[in-house]
């Protein structure tokens, strides 16, 4: 309990601080950006629109702290202003509608990469010195180092120009509404095939080369060639007593990993013209729409936190060691 | 058991002329043993080499538009051109420099705030110690690339050295994390404490004691962190948020992108750039093997565990 409380405490702690690193960015920057889209969007929007703005951008008079218990206050209570670019559309109305997009594909794709890599990296171990671990090791340093957007451009040429086996673009066809309907689902499935595969093949290296690394360790354990003395089956051998406690040390990786995996699948969503939070964070982004990129940072932010406090809950409940409390 | 005494024996000669003499002759010992590092520099070297005497290897200006455009690759252009007729090969080359500068220099200011940020705090203790974990905590948590794009938006005209600086301000959280959990494991040891007692300031127990003893480490931040941000370099310039006017590696792929080059077949444009960063983190990733040899001599006994196993009848 003391230990679910600490993460949730340091959750809370990570939100506060993206949200304040949000607040303090535009503020911190020589000559406020914010300042110049303001400029730009004069007459375009309504004034209190306007006055909304220089309010959430900090172009007023009021002292910075007040500012700031304004900002988180209009935060908690989803008030996260209006998109310019697709005014006067809620941030959040965009958010809700990309979120799910995204979510879906990075869940499905880190759950697929992280299955596969393990047991890739489970199977190396086990035949170390072989043929298999000469070369899987190698082509994960190797993929691990590809460039996500880059990956996607040559999957996207290969499969999607040249052969014509996947879509080229966005999340279903323009003729079909989204509705739970089997060919609307399989339509979706089949254009998420290629934006996963990229994902997939560029995150996978990391959770192979970490499970066979960790993987060598164990089975180098006594207990191991104990069990092996005893008899036991290769696979019980190989997952009940080796890969349970080799798996531990991976998934302090994580926090690290899972945030890779979104930067990496925000641009795979901008290759793919997928209609997630990457894709929406560029159009933001070259429209100097600030408050949909604050808003869509922080969706992001939050996001990948609260998967990394589920995973350290997971992690808590696997390896009671983490659970003590008294060591860092 | 006369197996093992005997592996142990070979261990013991083959780590005999090692021992503390020197680093290179322990370099040396790595690299004769594992090739993977040596493939590493090579390839590093050629891809250096190559950015550094880039005006030898090629007599085009990167920028000059003065040629058909879209052309495929060729004798003239050995790597085609470009929808606005520009060498695809002068650009690789002359991007390269600007591609590898960044990456290091990022590399460098995450690797020193790294060190800086992992070792004072902890050495020190006490409060500064837990709020600098945490601090370090949470950047390590905050999504990266996300971060550098709001920040590179704010940031208008965001040429390479501001995106190196960016990237280098914001890379350190992962170096200091597991610099510091080394600090105090270090510190507790007996050769710090007793340097400490005779007398050392706290400046010298650090730089002399404790750094020298995690050099390795800091090394292996060093590749990592370059290669994170080379990556986190070009997937900026991909998004637009570079100068697009400056030649790297990543404004190739951005202008090939929005040049519809995939669209024209117009592969020699797109391959080439993104290629290069692979192989330059394909490259440091295989030196990272040696380097990790160095701080865990226990990777080391890789190969005589590998070869031991077979005669023990291989679980198959």
């Amino acid at each position: 309990m003391r230990f679910i409380l600490r993460r949730l405490g340091f959750l809370l702690l990570s939100l506060w601080a993206a949200a304040t690193i949000n607040f303090v960015l535009p503020r911190l920057m020589p000559g406020n950006p914010a300042i110049l889209m303001i400029g730009r969007f004069k007459g375009q929007i309504s004034p209190k629109a306007l006055h909304a703005l220089e309010l959430q951008f900090g172009v007023t008079n009021t002292p910075l702290w007040s500012q700031y218990l304004t900002y988180l206050n209009h935060l908690v209570h989803g008030q996260w202003g209006l998109s310019l670019t697709y005014y006067p559309v809620p941030v959040s109305r965009i958010i809700a509608q990309s979120l799910p997009w995204t979510l879906g594909l990075v869940g499905v794709a880190t759950v697929l990469s992280v299955f596969i890599g393990v047991m890739l990296g489970i199977f190396t171990a086990w035949h170390r010195g072989g043929k298999w671990d000469a070369i899987l090791p190698t082509m994960s340093t190797f993929t691990a180092a590809l460039p996500y957007f880059w990956l996607a451009l040559i999957l996207l040429y290969l499969l999607g120009y040249l052969w014509h086996w996947f879509p080229m673009a966005h999340a279903y066809s323009s003729t079909l509404t989204p509705a739970f309907t089997l060919p609307f689902i399989s339509n979706m499935l089949y254009h998420a095939v290629l934006p996963a595969l990229t994902i997939v093949i560029s995150s996978i290296g990391g959770w192979l080369l970490g499970m066979r690394n960790n993987m060598v360790q164990t089975l180098g354990e006594d207990y191991v060639l104990f069990g092996e003395a005893r008899g036991l089956k290769s696979n019980r051998l190989m997952f009940q007593y080796a890969a349970r406690n080799a798996i531990l040390p991976s998934m302090t990786g994580f926090a690290m990993a899972i945030g890779f995996v979104v930067g990496g699948a925000l641009l795979t969503e901008v290759v793919f013209s997928y209609p997630g939070l990457g894709y929406q964070l560029l159009a933001a982004v070259q429209n100097e729409d600030y408050p949909l990129m604050q808003g869509l940072f922080l969706i992001i932010a939050f996001s990948v936190l609260v998967a990394n406090f589920l995973v350290e809950l997971l992690y808590g409940k696997l390896d009671p060691r983490t659970r003590g409390g008294a060591s860092q | 058991m006369s197996q093992a005494a005997h592996t142990d024996a070979e261990q013991a000669a083959v780590q005999a002329p090692v021992k503390r003499s020197s680093r290179w002759k322990e370099w040396s010992g790595i690299l004769k043993r594992d090739k993977r590092p040596l493939v590493g520099i090579v390839i590093l070297l050629l891809f250096m080499l190559s950015a550094a005497f880039a005006p030898l290897l090629t007599p085009y200006n990167p920028s000059a538009t003065q040629f058909t455009p879209l052309a495929a690759p060729s004798w003239h252009h050995w790597l085609g051109t470009t929808a606005s007729g520009q060498d695809v090969w002068s650009q690789f080359l002359y991007g390269g420099r600007i591609s590898l500068s960044v990456g290091f220099f990022a590399g460098f200011i995450a690797t020193a705030l790294a060190v800086i940020l992992g070792m004072l705090p902890s050495y020190l203790g006490g409060w500064i110690d837990t709020t600098m974990a945490t601090f370090t905590n949470i950047m390590l948590v905050i999504p990266g690339l996300p971060l550098l794009i709001v920040i590179t938006a704010y940031v208008h005209q965001t040429g390479p050295v501001t995106i190196a600086l960016v990237i280098g301000l914001t890379g350190w959280a992962w170096g200091a994390r597991i610099l510091r959990s080394q600090t105090l494991s270090l510190s507790r040891r007996d050769f710090v404490i007793a340097s400490r007692l005779s007398g050392e300031t706290q400046w010298r127990v650090l730089t002399g004691e404790i750094l020298p003893n995690m050099l390795s480490l800091v090394v292996a931040n060093l590749v990592f962190a370059t290669i994170a941000a080379i990556l986190a370099e070009a997937s900026l310039e991909f998004l637009g948020l570079g100068n697009p006017s400056v030649v790297t590696w990543g404004t190739m792929l951005y202008w090939a992108d929005t040049g519809q080059a995939l669209l024209n077949g117009a592969w020699w444009w797109i391959v080439p750039p993104g290629l290069a960063i692979a192989l330059v983190g394909l490259s440091l990733s295989l030196i990272n093997f040696g380097v990790d040899q160095v701080s865990n001599p226990r990777l080391r006994l890789n190969k005589v565990k590998a070869a031991r196993k077979p005669r023990k009848g291989a679980p198959s």
